[in-house]
């Protein structure tokens, strides 16, 4: 199955992988250490344009923009990476049951699924975070929740194509147990296209946390989070860009690295 | 017509069930509305009176029909925190009221500049991307290479900061208009347009990114198609065959998304009203989960909700308006 270009080292795939790589790598690093304090302020360096002291700048504290952007990454990846394990674990879960035993809980499941897909995901996190309230916790609840239907669909489409196939039918004859045959002989063969998905679910969830934390009901102050940083930075456009600027496009570059990555891995294994 | 009617059914019924999700949904939440609302001022027979005002007696299901009574009698609730003066509390419909037709002209105007740059944009594209590439073709294949480049970008940047960008470059290096110089609709209908045209812009251009990479490459699988052969053989000219076979046929898929990505304008308004300080329903909708103001939330939510829902069934009937084929199965 393999596609014109789809080789092993494709050229997305090594975009993607320095980007996300990059990124998450100083967004770790953030969790541990900055170069400076992220609350230390100094009247003296307030607004200071990027320099070598300041790669980004400086806020309107004094603080340091870079260490401070170092530490939104180590809180966005980090409340990403738990949004897609939790939902794309449930999404497994559920669509192994449904795509294999099919009936009345696949019915269920697939009109939920319909219903949830059909929607704005903002406007669904949105109904459940004014249920729980804001916080780290419910974001990741919240965001959680919305995004299972889409792995559901995916994972349970292709346990459909595989329930029916020689090898799962000759396991089943040999007796081999009903979780063995959908954890054991199934689920290793979808995970090329499965982590296509986990890919674009990363996206999402980069994108909704920053936006909610930028609308104010995400992460909150005084923990650094590129969404919060951005909605502090708009009241300060004119006189210092840079700081809008800079966790701006830290989001861009990694929403950019992750959809080059996504699409690197769905090329190198050739999924179409 | 019976295909209309079972629609009508499934609209309404899917309309009672959102109506009955959103309810039930604030009803799960602890903590008593009556003392958050009254604070220090509470005692028994306030608390009392202030209940049997609001309906709170009443069990749930009572309280679910009666709230559903009202709201199609046009009576929305009062907010838990707005308040009209000392005594009289804030209607929820008083609230929403002038708010509304904000939104909706921002998504409207968000949506008509989808439509009127994604389209040429995508024939374009399509057009580049299909001639040969090969000695003086060179330029169009550096545009396709550029617009894939390009429309990659745009779908990259976040909603928020993309109004953000937009500001910056159109309010502040180009003076083009002023951030936060926002003009009612009443005061002045045309100034109100042109400063929505920089939020609806910011709204449109990843969407017009998407939907152009959309009807691209539903153009080029059309012009494999055997009835582009056939056309040109018996004597159709480029251009003929073009806009006359391959975009008719290419645009079916393209209206679909058109419809699905008018619920995520609404949906992205929300957001940009937020980062250009517009009074619509989306900063209501903000506000009124950060304090908590249920009433107000519930409703904001129930219309959305309609608006997504009314605009998937006309999406549905234009359809097969559009494509007879989709009414014969």
């Amino acid at each position: 199955m393999k596609q014109a270009g789809g080789t092993k080292w494709n050229k997305y795939f090594v975009a993607g992988l320095l980007m996300t790589g990059l990124a998450v790598l100083l967004g770790i690093l953030g969790m541990f250490w900055t170069p400076y304090s992220t609350t230390a302020m100094s009247a003296a360096e307030k607004f200071s344009p990027p320099s070598l002291r300041h790669f980004f700048g400086t806020d309107n504290f004094g603080r340091d923009i870079f260490s401070r952007v170092m530490q939104g990454l180590g809180t966005t990846v980090a409340i990403s990476s738990l949004v897609v394990l939790f939902s794309g674990g449930i999404g497994i879960l559920l669509g192994a049951l449904t795509g294999y035993f099919g009936g009345l809980l696949d019915e269920a499941v697939m009109r939920v699924t319909d219903a949830v897909n059909g929607f704005p995901s903002i406007l669904l996190t949105l109904v459940i975070i004014s249920i729980l309230g804001s916080g780290r916790q419910n974001v990741i609840l919240s965001l959680g929740i919305v995004f299972v239907p889409s792995y559901v669909r995916i994972v349970r489409g292709e346990f459909i194509r595989l329930r029916d196939a020689d090898y799962i039918s000759r396991a089943r004859l040999m007796g081999v147990g009903r979780l063995r045959i959908l954890f054991v002989h199934i689920l290793p063969n979808i995970f090329s296209v499965f982590w296509v998905s986990v890919m674009i679910g990363f996206n999402n969830a980069i994108l909704a946390e920053s936006g909610m934390s930028y609308l104010g009901i995400g992460v909150q102050a005084p923990d650094a989070s590129l969404g919060n940083m951005l909605s502090d930075a708009q009241g300060y456009l004119q006189s210092a860009p840079w700081y809008a600027l800079a966790p701006g496009l830290t989001i861009v570059w990694l929403v950019l690295g992750f959809s080059l990555f996504g699409e690197g891995v769905r090329r190198r294994s050739g999924v179409s | 017509m019976k295909y209309l009617g079972k629609k009508i059914i499934t609209l309404i019924m899917t309309l009672f069930l959102v109506s009955a999700a959103a309810f039930l949904a604030f009803q799960i939440i602890p903590g008593d509305v009556v003392t958050s609302i009254l604070g220090t001022e509470a005692t028994p027979e306030r608390e009392q009176q202030l209940r049997e005002e609001l309906g709170l007696d009443n069990p749930p299901i009572v309280r679910y029909f009666n709230w559903v009574a009202g709201v199609l009698k046009g009576d929305l609730g009062v907010s838990y925190r707005y308040s009209k003066n000392m005594n009289e509390m804030m209607p929820v419909a008083e609230l929403i009221g002038d708010k509304l037709p904000v939104t909706l002209w921002l998504a409207a105007a968000a949506f008509v500049l989808i439509a009127l740059i994604s389209i040429p944009l995508g024939v374009f594209w399509a057009k580049c991307a299909s001639v040969p590439k090969r000695g003086s073709a060179c330029l169009s294949g550096f545009l396709d290479a550029a617009l894939g480049v390009a429309t990659q970008a745009a779908m990259a940047v976040p909603s928020f900061f993309l109004g953000i960008l937009v500001t910056f470059l159109f309010g502040i290096v180009l003076r083009l208009f002023a951030p936060g110089g926002y003009v009612g609709y009443k005061e002045d209908f045309w100034s109100f347009l042109g400063y929505l045209l920089f939020p609806a812009l910011s709204i449109a251009i990843p969407k017009i990114a998407m939907t152009a990479r959309f009807l691209r490459n539903s153009m080029l699988t059309e012009l494999r198609a055997d009835y582009v052969r056939t056309a040109y053989s018996k004597g159709c000219t480029g251009r003929r065959v073009l806009y006359g076979h391959v975009l008719r046929n290419a645009m079916m898929p393209v209206v679909t998304f058109l419809g699905m990505i008018v619920a995520e304008v609404v949906a992205g308004s929300i957001v940009i009203e937020q980062v250009f300080g517009l009074p619509g329903i989306g900063r209501l909708l903000i506000s009124s989960i950060s304090t908590r103001d249920f009433p107000v939330v519930e409703i904001l939510i129930l219309y959305i909700t309609f608006v997504v829902i009314f605009v998937y069934f006309i999406v549905d009937i234009l359809y097969r308006v559009i494509d007879p084929r989709v009414s014969e199965k």
